[in-house]
């Protein structure tokens, strides 16, 4: 399988604090991995190197073999990064159909003198309709974001990252502030994105239902790499179960 | 009738002004606080053109290329504050193209120009032509508006890092905003001009920066229809009132502070909350 993301090494500091420590993550094409790690590991600051908003001291990310330093966050989304942010943005004036479909017009908005004399979204929308289908929210493809609940927003992110069809799904901590049932629902669709072919980097902190989809975790401690395999020799790392249960684990 | 014919020519400077302000305000969510400094500009192009015998029409594309010209680096240089700090930032360019006018004697200084040549249109040719311009961009407007580009516009006013993360270069579409809107301010310019016959600093400055803002907001930001009408009316209401005109800054201001305060989306929205009130009341 070809490398889709390959982080070498990256290192981030902020004035004295060590954020990140020479981490190193690579994800093959199709795979879904788990980023877990307790609050503070630096699993936000890793993501947002990844997405060019952090610019790393040290190391390096590509993105299919192409280096991403230097380009701006539209640039790596454009490169095929895609991004579901942890506390969800929905563009509040749109529907949640117009959200998706702003998405799916990549190609009308990638020049601005195009995107100035093309009007019609027709396709735009018909491709959002289907996408807000996927994520089982075609009923509320008219409504606008501010009736709907958390869990209808956090899905509506993911259709709208999935809309730009991109190499790498980004999806930070999509479970939180989820209920049971919204969170599994959730966890669900994301194994099924993954089955369908798309590579995810899940970070999140429901451990139960990130073990439940992953096939492969990796996780980080402190800014430092703690452990990365298979979602069961992972989890039976005395390091790991420290890390999150406690030193008597 | 004459005096009705300057009226409608004045309001339809204004509209035209107005509109290039809500092309940058209202579509893209950049406020700006010296918007003033663009039609003066144009103004000033066009005053010295004309003096120097270039004809009316040649002196229109060559305000716009000087305004929009300056709005580049303007917008360049603002690309990176967002906001608040770009009001202020744009503030800060209405006090210092006041203050560069005044002290430079090719634009006249603090006389300003006068004598400037006739459009070579008749009084109602040239209230026609205003017109026509006004209602042009007021078309155009509305046709960006239903573009693509009008939907990013709509995203960025909204939320420009959410923009950023679908793929979009908000800053390539925030310039181009701010090029077209102080562009056809400079249009808006060499028509005042041409109107006047006259161009002096005290025209251009903070006040009417914030009379223009005032129209727009009272108009209902981004409603190209609500914003004409504001500013239509705005506009002629300090000729036509005595009071208006004299305490100009403090009535546009309180109206600007009453609008945000109680009817923040303008005109344009108590006429869309009334119009839907009236559809869902019961027969």
């Amino acid at each position: 399988m070809t490398e889709v993301l390959n982080v070498q090494d990256v290192t981030v500091r902020f004035g004295g604090v060590v954020a990140v420590a020479d981490v190193s993550l690579i994800i093959r094409d199709g795979e879904m991995v788990g980023f877990i790690g307790p609050n503070g590991a630096g699993k936000t600051t890793l993501m947002r190197v990844i997405t060019g908003i952090v610019q790393p001291q040290e190391g390096r990310v590509l993105l299919n073999g192409r280096d991403l330093a230097g380009l701006t966050v539209n640039a790596r989304v454009r490169a095929g990064l895609a991004l579901a942010q942890q506390i969800v943005q929905p563009l509040r004036a749109l529907s949640l159909l117009d959200n998706v479909a702003l998405a799916c017009g990549r190609v009308k908005t990638n020049h601005v003198l195009a995107a100035m004399v093309r009007t019609d979204r027709s396709r735009e929308r018909r491709r959002a309709m289907d996408l807000l289908g996927l994520v089982g929210l075609a009923d509320a493809a008219h409504e606008l974001p501010a009736t709907l609940p958390l869990g209808f927003l956090k899905r509506m992110e993911v259709a709208r990252a999935m809309a730009l069809e991109p190499e790498l799904l980004l999806l930070d901590e999509p479970l939180a502030g989820l209920n049971h049932a919204e969170a599994a629902a959730l966890a669900n669709l994301i194994a099924d994105l993954n089955r369908q072919g798309q590579t995810i980097l899940l970070i999140e902190h429901n451990i139960r239902e990130v073990t439940r989809i992953c096939k492969t975790l990796y996780v980080q401690d402190n800014g430092r790499p703690l452990a990365y395999g298979d979602t069961a020799s992972v989890m039976a790392n005395p390091e790991v179960r420290r890390a999150y249960l406690g030193a008597n684990a | 009738m004459a005096y009705e014919i300057t009226l409608l020519t004045t309001m339809a400077i204004s509209v035209l002004f107005a509109l290039s302000l809500n092309f940058i305000s209202g579509f893209c969510g950049q406020i700006s606080l010296g918007h003033a400094a663009f039609i003066g500009a144009g103004a000033y192009a066009s005053a010295l053109l004309a003096k120097s015998s270039v004809p009316f029409l040649l002196t229109l594309p060559a305000a716009a290329l000087t305004a929009g010209v300056i709005g580049l680096v303007i917008g360049l240089t603002s690309l990176r504050v967002r906001h608040d700090f770009l009001a202020i930032t744009t503030m800060g360019v209405g006090f210092l193209f006041v203050g560069i006018v005044r002290q430079q004697d090719f634009l006249g200084g603090e006389i300003g120009i006068s004598g400037i040549p006739s459009s070579g249109l008749s009084r109602v040719g040239f209230m026609a032509f205003c017109i026509g311009l006004a209602l042009a961009f007021a078309a155009f407007s509305l046709f960006i508006r239903r573009s693509w580009m009008g939907f990013v516009f709509d995203s960025i006013a909204d939320n420009e890092d959410v923009t950023r993360i679908l793929g979009i270069d908000a800053s390539r579409y925030k310039l181009i905003a701010f090029v077209i809107g102080t562009a056809v301010a400079g249009i808006a310019g060499a028509l005042y001009a041409h109107h006047f016959r006259f161009v002096g600093p005290d025209s251009f400055g903070f006040v009417e920066s914030v009379s223009i803002l005032a129209m727009v907001i009272v108009g209902g930001i981004g409603s190209v229809w609500g914003v004409a009408f504001s500013a239509a009316v705005l506009s002629v209401l300090p000729l036509l009132v005595q009071f208006v005109d004299d305490y100009k800054l403090l009535v546009y201001s309180g109206l600007l502070f009453a609008v945000m305060r109680f009817a923040p989306d303008g005109l344009a929205g108590m006429i869309r909350r009334l119009r839907n009130r009236v559809r869902k009341a019961p027969p």
